[in-house]
C-alpha cells in the first residue's frame, strides 16, 4: 500500500504525539525491523525535566540504536531519536540537529510543529510526518508543512487513539494519505522499510 | 517564509551596517526567529523588513532581541546547581577571590541564582560575578534585580531541589505582581555587553557559565567560543554548559573533565 504514495526514497519519518501516544510506541517499536533505512525521530510532549526515564522506557523496547538527542548530533539512518524535554528539535540542512530553548509553542517545548517544519525543509518529499494520540492541536501545522514540500503524511486513527483531537486535528486540515490503526501502523513503517530493501537489493 | 538567500541578504547587512555577525548561528533557528519577528512586525514582504532593520535603529534593537533566544529561568535543572554546591563551591572556597563569568547571562535569573548559592556557601564577600550579554536591553533588567512573581513559585521548588535550606522568599521583596531581589545579592555583580562572536577575553576566572547559549552556535562558532572560555580560565577552573550542549565536537575534551556526570567540566592544567 504505502509504496504506491511515495516518491522518493524514505530518509526520515517523524513521530509527533502527545497523551496516550507513549503506549503507541510502546507497541510499535518492538515490532519495528532492525536495520531500519531510515532515521526516525520522535517528538513527544513531556514534562520539562531534564530526567532520562522515557527515554531509558523506548531504548528498552527497540533494537535499533536509540538517543536522546544532544546539540549538534548527526542525524543517522538505522538510528531512532527522541527529542528532549524542555528544548525545541530543528534540523539543519547538513542534517544535523540544533536544539532551542525559547518560548513555548502551543504550550509545548518541544513542539511537535516546529521540528515537523523545520524537517519539512530539508527533506522535502523524502520525509514522513506521523501524528499520534493527543489533545493538543500541535503537529497540524507541522504536517502541512510536510504537505506542502511533498512528504507524505500518516495519522493514527482517531478511534484508536486514547484521545483523539490531535490526528483529528491534522486529518481536518491536510491531505492526511494514510489514516491507521496501531496494527496499520506498524504494517505501513515495516513496508516503508522493505520496500527500500528490496529496491536496494534489486541494484 | 523567508528564503535562504533573503536570510543571507539581511546577515550581511546587519554585519556591514551594524557590526553584528550572525553567520555562524544556527540556522534552522535563526530561520526559525525571522519568520516568528516577521509574521509578528506583519511586513508585507521581505524588502520591507530588510529596509526596516538597515535604516532604523531602534528596530535593530527589537530585531536583535527577538531574533536571539532570552529565555531563561532561576535554577533551572536543579541538579546542576546541587553539584555547584556540593562540588564546585567546596573547592573554590579556599581562594582568596572567585572570580564567575556568566556568558550570554540575558536577564540574569542565572546570576542572582549563583549569588544565592555563594550567600549560602559564606563566599559571596570574596566573590565578583561577571554578567555579560549581546543585548543592552536585557542587561538592564538583569541590573535592575526586578523579576516577574509569576514563575517565583516554580523557582522556589527548583531552589528547594537543588538542595536551598533557607525561605526562597526571604531573598526578595515582592510588590505590584513583581519581586525586587536584595541588594545584598547584586553588590558583586557586574554587568557589561560583551558578544561571544566578536569580542576577546577579558579576564581570568575560576568558573565560567555558558548555558543553553552554544545551541544557537554553529559547530564552527563553537569552537571559536570554547577556545576563548579555556584562554579565559584559570588552572583547574570550571566550564558550565547547558544540560543538552556537550564538548565533545570540541578540541578541549582531551584537556578537560567531567564533574559527577553534570554538564561541568574542569580544566586539567
Amino acid at each position: 500500500m504505502a509504496e504506491t504514495k511515495l516518491k522518493n526514497p524514505t530518509e526520515a519519518i517523524l513521530i509527533g504525539g502527545s497523551t496516550g501516544s507513549i503506549e503507541v510506541l510502546l507497541r510499535v517499536l518492538p515490532a519495528l525491523p532492525t536495520p531500519l533505512s531510515f532515521a526516525l525521530i520522535i517528538v513527544l510532549h513531556r514534562k520539562n525535566t531534564a530526567d532520562s526515564t522515557l527515554a531509558t522506557l523506548l531504548s528498552l523496547k527497540t533494537e535499533s540504536p536509540f538517543r536522546e538527542v544532544d546539540d549538534k548530533d548527526p542525524i543517522r539512518p538505522g538510528t531512532i531519536y527522541l527529542a528532549p524535554a524542555d528544548y525545541h528539535l530543528l534540523i539543519e540542512q547538513d542534517k544535523s540537529f540544533s536544539l532551542d530553548d525559547s518560548e513555548k509553542v502551543n504550550y509545548s517545548r518541544p513542539s511537535i510543529d516546529v521540528t515537523f517544519e523545520s524537517a519539512a525543509d530539508v527533506y522535502g518529499s523524502s520525509l514522513i510526518g506521523i501524528l499520534l494520540s493527543g489533545a493538543n492541536a500541535d503537529g497540524t501545522k507541522g504536517m502541512q508543512a510536510i504537505q506542502k514540500t511533498g512528504g507524505l503524511l500518516v495519522a493514527q486513527h482517531p478511534d484508536t487513539a486514547l484521545v483523539g483531537f490531535m490526528p483529528q486535528q491534522a486529518i481536518a486540515n491536510t491531505t492526511t494519505d494514510y489514516v491507521l490503526d496501531i496494527d496499520g501502523l506498524i504494517a505501513f513503517l515495516k513496508s516503508v522499510n522493505t520496500a527500500q530493501q528490496t529496491a536496494a537489493s534489486a541494484f | 517564509m523567508i528564503e535562504e538567500e533573503e536570510i543571507d541578504l539581511l546577515l550581511t547587512d546587519l554585519f556591514e551596517v551594524y557590526g553584528y555577525d550572525f553567520t555562524h548561528y544556527s540556522r534552522a533557528s535563526l530561520k526559525r526567529r525571522i519568520n516568528r519577528l516577521w509574521l509578528l512586525d506583519k511586513f508585507p514582504s521581505f524588502a520591507e523588513l530588510r529596509f526596516r532593520v538597515r535604516s532604523d535603529t531602534d528596530y535593530l534593537k527589537r530585531f536583535v532581541e527577538e531574533v536571539t533566544v532570552n529565555v531563561t529561568e532561576m535554577f533551572r535543572d536543579p541538579q546542576f546547581y546541587r553539584v555547584l554546591r556540593t562540588e564546585v563551591l567546596p573547592t573554590l572556597a579556599a581562594k582568596p577571590f572567585i572570580r564567575i563569568w556568566h556568558a550570554g547571562c540575558s536577564t540574569g535569573e542565572e546570576v542572582f541564582s549563583m549569588a544565592i548559592l555563594l550567600t549560602e556557601a559564606n563566599l559571596i564577600h570574596k566573590s565578583l560575578l561577571y554578567a555579560t550579554d549581546l543585548n543592552p536591553e536585557v542587561l538592564e533588567t538583569a541590573r535592575s534585580g526586578i523579576f516577574a512573581m509569576a514563575p517565583m513559585k516554580q523557582y522556589s521548588e527548583n531552589y528547594i531541589l537543588s538542595g536551598g535550606k533557607n525561605d526562597f522568599s526571604a531573598y526578595y521583596t515582592a510588590q505590584y505582581g513583581h519581586v525586587k531581589f536584595n541588594s545584598s545579592l547584586s553588590e558583586k555583580m557586574v554587568f557589561s555587553t560583551h558578544n561571544l562572536v566578536s569580542d576577546q577575553s577579558f579576564n581570568e576566572f575560576d568558573l565560567i557559565l555558558c548555558r543553553n547559549v552554544l545551541i544557537y552556535f554553529d559547530k564552527v562558532l563553537q569552537q571559536r567560543v570554547l577556545t576563548l572560555f579555556d584562554d579565559s580560565l584559570g588552572p583547574l577552573g570550571y566550564l558550565a554548559l547547558g544540560a543538552k550542549e556537550t564538548l565533545k565536537f570540541s578540541t578541549l575534551q582531551s584537556t578537560y573533565r567531567q564533574v559527577s556526570g553534570e554538564k561541568i567540566w574542569r580544566k586539567q592544567s
